[in-house]
Formats: C-alpha cells, structure tokens, sequence
C-alpha cells in the first residue's frame, strides 16, 4: 500500500472541506427554518395546516434523501413550463440543489421534532399564559416555543451530524464536495482506501467539533432550568 | 342565594349565571349562580369531583360551558371562551401546579407578561415585580429559576405573577394541595395579607380552618350542583343543609353542629 498517497490526497480534500462546511451548514440552518413553521402546523388545530404539514414530513421523510436529489437536479429542469421562471437558474447549480434537497428533507426531520417539542410543553404553561392575557402567538413565541426547544436541544444537535452525513449525497449530482472530490482522487489514483479514509477523518473531525460545539450550548441553554422542576430547595 | 349572602353595596365584580358545563354526558356544574362584590372573599368547597375547579376555571375562562353567563368587572365571556382576552388584567388565576414559566427567572415569570401584554415600559415593570416580589416575600429570589426554589415559594412567586397584571379577582384553584404541610401556611399568610387589603378572592381550597378565617361567604357544591350557598359565618356556625353539616363535620372532628 502506498502511504504517501495519504499526505497528498489531504490538501485537495481539504479544499473541498469547505463545500462539505457550506452544504451542512446552509442546509441545516435552511431546514431549521423550515423546520419551525412546519412543526407549528404540526401541533397546531388548523385542520388544514396539520394536514399540510402531515403530508409534507409523510412524503419527506418516506421517500430516500438520494431520490429526492435526483429529483430536483436532474428531474425539475426536464419540465419546460420551469424554464424562464425565477428558480431556473438554481436549477442548474449543483450546489443549489443539493442545498434545497437536504434543507427540505431536514425540515421535515426538523418539523416532526419540534411539533413534538411543542406537544410535551405541559397544559398547564398554556392556561398560565392564557390567564396572564398573552395572545396565542405570544404564548408560543414566549412560552412554548423556549421550552420546546430546549426540550429537543440534543436532537437537533444530532440532526446536524446527520444533515454532515447526508451532505455525502450531494456528490452524485456532481458536487465536488469532500465526498465527490474523494471519488474523483480515487478514478485517478486507484487508492480507494488511502483517499475514502482520508475523507472519513475529515467528517469525523467535523462532526466531533460540531458535538462539542452543541453540548456547550446544551450545557449553557439548558442550565439549571429542568422543565417542570419542583422543589430543589 | 340567602338574602345574607348577597352584601355587594356596588354592581357585582363577578356575576355567574345560570351556568351549565358538561364533560361528555357527564353533568360537570349545573345551573351555578354566584355573584361577587368588590373586596369580597368567596371560598368554594365540597367533596372531590363536586366541581369546585371547574366551576373556577369556567370563571378564568379556561373551560368552555354549555350555557349561562359569567361576565367579570363588566366584561362578558363567550361560552366557548374565544373571548378570554377580554380577562386580561381583570383576572389573576393561581394553579395547584404553580404552572411558573420555567425557563424565564423568577423576575422574567413577573414582568413577561406586564411587558408584552400590557406593553408596560422594562424599567417599570421591573419596578412593579419587585414590590409585588417584596409584599409575598421573596426579594431576594428574583434571579433565580422556579426550579430552584421551594413549592411554597413557587406558589409566592405565582401570586405575585398573577398581581403584576394589576387583576380585580383574584382566583386560587387548591393553591396549596401541591405542597408540603409546612410550606402551606406560608401561601395562606400571603392569601390573608391580600384579603386584609381589600383584594376580590375566590378560592377553592380544602383548607377549612383558613376558609374559615377568611371567606367572607362559602359556596359548598357537590355533584356540580351547589348545595349551600352562605356567608362564612353562616356556614360555619349553623350549616343548612346535612351535607354541609357532615363535610363539616369532617373537616372540623370534634366540633359539634345542631
């Protein structure tokens, strides 16, 4: 095995580091926004909105996140009534697609956790609210929504490392991501296991910084604030 | 209602009438008529299940009735409770469970709602949550989180929650059945010092010798129906009716009643 190969597949994969950084980073933020509508209409008693919103983490979620790429890189620009709209000339960006693809599929992920977030924030916080005179948006914008997420703070943390790991995905609607760049090193130097492991330490390194990055979050947002603590006299 | 019972001198803070609530086919409150005049204290109590909570929370507009009308210092609430805004700063509710915002500090729970409902200015309603922090005795308490204090300093905190929004009732469902005996009298001291200065009350509560020093008319229901209906003095010395008689005579062993 020829382990030079190591040292000079690291500065190129590490070029396309960043790509791999923007795609988890855009895509997760993208889904977190996203996300928060979604999981409102989850919980919410419109009728119409949980159904929207059932439909939409349904579909997302049961279909593979691969699929959905290809649907939007390759499929959408084969739909001629798209051509001349203003969301073309995305369609022909890799990068933007694949942006789009993991952000839709992470919101759904994303929506699911936070309509149950918001469903554990006990009756009670709601009455309390009531009483006090907050209007329904007040209420979840100031007392379930902070305590929804607090609630699923470490899952989301986890949606991120997943939404690192879906970005790998992205390399088959050609972008040159760590996981697209790797490939391509291989068709060059038949090195499958230098350049796959060199590309495996590269999300590894990321995704432990992103844990730790989450945990002292947690361990900052979630402080001494248990909900529903009774006496800790 | 006895002619005793009824000594509002001005229009009635709060007015119950003809009120109907059902759980299913389940009769929770029928036909309840209660009025309250200003600075007056209403205890209600009766047996588990007689309906004293969701009598109370008809009145705070967190319960839907099937009819019958409940207006507060003028304001009419809808019976399907789509108008419970109109409560706002005319009601304060304090729960069995505290239901304090856990993630805001002991401050933050007092000022939340002053601030965004009220749209009270920050320097003033910190300034008003730190006298009513100072009058249920907590001071020193204002930075800290609900999970760090007691029960019955939650429970304090809850009141002065509820009177930062300046209410003209204030309302008590069992405030101190969640806690620890010796935490209790420690709400009640609080429930009398309000009472002393004058503040609309109606509290549903088991805890008989306080109802007894501090009610100014009793409301015993039982099966959703009220069965007595008369001042405290009334009620206590000379109940009307054999259920009240024998609750009392739970409540109170050892004393005697004709």
């Amino acid at each position: 095995m020829n382990f030079d190969i190591f040292a000079s597949t690291f500065m190129p994969l590490l070029a396309a580091f960043g790509t791999t950084i923007a795609l988890t980073i855009f895509g997760f933020t993208f889904g977190q926004i996203l996300g928060l509508p979604v999981g409102i209409a989850l919980s919410s008693n419109s009728t119409i909105a949980k159904t929207l919103a059932r439909i939409y983490t349904f579909v997302w979620r049961g279909t593979p996140l691969l699929v959905q790429l290809l649907i939007i890189y390759y499929g959408l620009p084969r739909l001629t009534f798209l051509k001349g709209t203003v969301i073309w000339p995305f369609l022909i960006a890799p990068l933007v697609c694949a942006t789009i693809g993991i952000a839709l599929n992470s919101a759904a992920y994303t929506g699911a956790l936070v309509g149950g977030g918001i469903q554990r924030v006990a009756a009670g916080q709601r009455e309390a609210a009531q009483t006090l005179g907050f209007s329904k948006w007040q209420t979840l914008r100031y007392i379930i929504l902070p305590q929804a997420y607090r609630s699923i703070f470490p899952a989301i943390g986890n949606e991120f490392i997943l939404v690192m790991k879906a970005s790998t995905l992205a390399s088959a609607i050609a972008v040159m991501d760590v996981t697209g760049a790797a490939r391509s090193i291989v068709a060059q130097t038949y090195a499958p296991f230098q350049v796959f492991a060199v590309a495996g330490l590269l999300y590894f390194v990321f995704g432990s910084i992103a844990g730790q990055v989450f945990r002292f979050l947690e361990a900052r947002r979630l402080g001494p604030i248990g909900p529903g603590a009774a006496s800790a006299s | 209602m006895s002619p005793a019972a009824r000594q509002a001198t001005d229009a009635p803070v709060v007015t119950v009438r003809d009120v109907n609530k059902k759980f299913g086919t389940f009769d929770a409150l029928s036909d309840i008529n209660v009025e309250l005049g200003k600075g007056e204290k209403l205890v209600i109590c009766g047996p588990s299940g007689s309906g004293k909570s969701t009598l109370i929370r008809c009145i705070a507009g967190l319960e839907k009735r099937v009819s019958g009308e409940i207006s507060i210092a003028g304001r009419r609430l809808d019976s399907d409770c789509a108008n419970a805004s109109v409560l706002a700063g005319v009601i304060g509710m304090v729960f069995q469970q505290f239901n304090l915002f856990p993630h805001l500090t002991v401050l933050e729970n007092l000022t939340l709602a002053p601030r965004k409902v009220l749209k009270t200015s920050k320097t003033e309603a910190d300034a008003l949550a730190r006298k009513m922090l100072e009058r249920v005795h907590l001071s020193a308490h204002g930075g800290k989180y609900p999970g760090q204090l007691s029960g019955g300093q939650q429970q304090r905190v809850a009141i002065a929650r509820a009177l930062c929004m300046k209410p003209q009732v204030l309302l008590f469902d069992e405030p101190t059945s969640a806690l620890d005996p010796e935490m209790v009298h420690e709400v009640l001291d609080v429930m009398a010092s309000l009472a002393s200065e004058g503040m609309t009350m109606i509290v549903v509560t088991h805890e008989m010798s306080f109802a007894r020093s501090f009610a100014d008319r009793v409301l015993f229901l039982e099966s959703g129906k009220i069965v007595e209906a008369a001042s405290a003095a009334t009620f206590f010395s000379a109940p009307s009716h054999e259920r009240s008689k024998a609750f009392l005579r739970k409540s109170f062993p050892g004393m005697v009643h004709q």
